[in-house]
């Protein structure tokens, strides 16, 4: 294989707060293959749009990047001068952002942003520019293009106005779009218009797509692997179809059974007891160690790394590791077994 | 919970019910630009009973008259014309003393647990409120209470001296339960319980709802826009258009049969965890404006069986089993 388009190697960021430094990433990794869709899932305050936010440059001062490396297509770019990454940001990597309302700039019509996002970033005259940005309306699936691009933000509905973002966001041809929560201001029906979009739109362009979002469901339908965060941790990492029918954190274990789903009724909801640590509070060893139902001694001490578990799937959990005191065995597939039940 | 209840069993009963909002511009402005008063139609004559003990759900999208319903039918809005009849008494004729003893009977949870808990009261005056207001206990008495139903919604009784601020949203959100419980009401309302709350606090919170259900018969109006989470809380279900009920049906049923083509079409449209790598299909088009709703049925311009007839009637609720839909190609048999 080649190497991946985006990689992320221990990613520590971290918020200076009078009562001591908060850090909301702690050594997080990943890779981005080319034309790939990952899923970054996590509650709130997971560190999921950190991630995002990171990768990008645009981490809101006083948090910074107080270690690690992020590496564009062999290019490090989270040393490179703002000036610099200005130009990759819009450029070669897209954003989508939640509330499409905030994204675009109300006091301009939707021609003139789109075409000052091209016109910075390749190099095309007015006229061309337009017709680009007409042909890219067109393509987020926005009726009568032509006339609505003189339109202000505000003529359009939420849906529209998010297919708006989509088209700026691929404006420059990226190859990489960060979409954070992008239906998550939107209804359902909506919803899957504007994740169809989304989808096609870098596939037909090649572009990856790092997908951030709380709903386990928008991520089954959409991504190849997921990422799971936990208390700014990776705690699993893998194939999406894997992860979902069998998670192997306990943490995502209990995550999947949290959620209900429209085919099969279950009387009670699985539940994790508490609540995620807040991040002046994390515990020593594996942040989850306090709610996990497996937990054991050496949870409590030693923090685990991710581990390889073959097939793509990578694993921060003690059960797992073969020189650990309690091997995985029988626990696992215990609770394997209970969670069809 | 019993399926088959008599009809003498139903606690709440809501006929006709509507609500019209005045959207106009200032009278100064009407008068300048010689426009006409305009109004908006939240809620559109919604018909729908519910039996002591069961959950019945009201799901929709955005705009679709949920929290609307919610707000008439614990009175904090008066309905523009039709009725609500709580366990045989018609709520818009009663007032004063009699009121007040209706009132305890039924509380509401909100959405949003940041909002709804006062940031300056104590957690367990904001418990103690309708305890103190209905007269039920005071004093010592009145602490144990609290203390009580504090442990009952898995706190400690400790935390009745913190402030709202100390807690989590969960845990907010399970203040705000005990609050509802304090009055030993019968009937809850409940707009969005958890839509604030990540899924591993919404599967505690859901899961208490459903145990205090059990332990204290409680009935509940579940307000949501998640059709899975309405799908694990409720018996029956409505489902809400435009402000107008397209379908009511058992949950079972509408998960599995549903009849009108806005729920067949919303069912296909949630994601969910089943779905690895399929496809779902997108609904065409988006809500209309509520204020020029399309004449007839307000779903035609999207719905994939419309005629002639959809676009001029507005259809009835049918009855077909044990669900209800308004819908002319439902009635016809088109579909």
């Amino acid at each position: 294989m080649t190497e991946p388009l985006l990689s992320v190697r221990d990613l520590v960021v971290e918020f200076p707060t009078r009562r001591g430094t908060l850090r909301a990433l702690d050594r997080v990794s990943f890779d981005i293959e080319e034309g790939e869709v990952l899923g970054m899932v996590g509650e709130s305050g997971a560190g999921k749009s950190i991630t995002g936010a990171a990768i990008i440059g645009l981490i809101e001062p006083p948090g910074r990047i107080a270690g690690g490396e992020i590496w564009l297509r062999g290019e490090r770019i989270d040393t490179l001068p703002p000036e610099r990454m200005r130009r990759i940001r819009g450029k070669r990597i897209g954003m989508v952002f939640q509330d499409p309302l905030t994204s675009l700039n109300p006091l301009f019509t939707v021609a003139e942003q789109i075409i000052e996002t091209i016109r910075t970033h390749l190099d095309m005259g007015e006229r061309e520019a337009r017709e680009r940005a007409i042909a890219l309306l067109d393509q987020v699936g926005i009726p009568a293009a032509r006339r609505r691009i003189d339109d202000y933000p505000h003529h359009f509905s939420g849906g529209m106005r998010q297919r708006v973002v989509i088209a700026l966001a691929l404006a420059a041809e990226p190859e990489l779009v960060i979409a954070d929560e992008p239906t998550t201001a939107l209804d359902v029906s909506v919803q899957a218009q504007i994740i169809d979009v989304l989808k096609e739109m870098c596939a037909s362009r090649g572009a990856s797509v790092l997908l951030i979002t709380h709903d386990m469901g928008v991520i089954a339908e959409t991504a190849d692997r997921v990422a799971v965060l936990y208390a700014g941790r990776m705690a699993e990492i893998g194939h999406v179809q894997g992860v979902i029918q069998n998670a192997e954190h306990p943490y995502t274990r209990g995550l999947m059974g949290s959620i209900p789903t429209l085919t099969q009724s279950a009387d009670r909801l699985v539940q994790i007891p508490g609540a995620m640590p807040r991040l002046n509070a994390i515990p020593d060893g594996c942040a989850f160690n306090p709610r996990c139902p497996q937990v054991f001694n050496r949870c409590r001490v030693e923090r685990p790394e991710l581990l390889d578990r073959g097939n793509g799937r990578r694993v921060a959990c003690w059960l797992y590791d073969e020189a650990g005191v309690s091997g995985p065995g029988e626990t696992a597939g215990e609770r394997t077994g209970s969670q069809d039940g | 919970m019993a399926d088959v209840t008599a009809a003498s069993d139903v606690l709440l009963k809501v006929e006709g019910l509507t609500r019209y909002f005045d959207v106009s511009k200032p009278w100064l402005n009407r008068v300048i630009e010689r426009e006409a008063k305009q109004y908006l139609t939240a809620v559109a004559d919604v018909n729908f009973e519910i039996r002591r003990g069961e959950t019945f759900a009201l799901v929709g999208e955005s705009g679709s008259g949920k929290s609307t319903i919610a707000k008439m039918v614990v009175g904090l809005l008066p309905p523009s014309e039709g009725r609500i009849v709580f366990d045989g008494t018609a709520m818009s004729g009663t007032a004063g003393a009699q009121m007040r003893k209706l009132r305890r009977r039924f509380q509401m949870i909100f959405q949003d647990p940041f909002a709804s808990l006062n940031p300056r009261w104590h957690v367990g005056d904001i418990i103690a409120e309708p305890i103190r207001t209905f007269g039920l206990a005071r004093g010592r008495e009145m602490r144990a209470e609290v203390a009580r139903l504090l442990e009952t919604v898995g706190l400690s009784a400790s935390d009745a001296g913190k402030f709202p601020h100390e807690f989590s949203g969960g845990q907010r959100q399970r203040i705000a339960i005990a609050r509802a419980l304090s009055s030993r009401p019968e009937f809850i309302v409940c707009d969005e319980p958890t839509s604030a709350l990540d899924v591993s606090v919404q599967a505690q919170i859901l899961n208490l709802m459903r145990d205090l259900q059990d332990e204290f018969g409680l009935t509940y109006l579940f307000i949501s826009h998640d059709l899975s989470v309405v799908r694990h809380m409720a018996n029956r279900i409505g489902v809400l258009y435009l402000g107008r009920l397209a379908e009511v049906a058992d949950g079972k049923q509408l998960f599995t049969a549903p009849q009108h083509p806005y729920s067949r079409m919303l069912l296909d449209a949630v994601p969910d965890l089943a779905m690895t790598g399929r496809r779902r299909k997108p609904v065409e088009g988006e809500i209309p404006n509520p204020i020029n709703p399309p004449p007839g049925c307000s779903f035609h311009p999207r719905c994939p069986y419309a005629n002639a007839r959809c676009r001029q009637e507005v259809p009835r609720m049918i009855r077909r089993g044990s669900s209800e839909a308004a819908c002319f190609a439902v009635e016809e048999g088109r579909i």
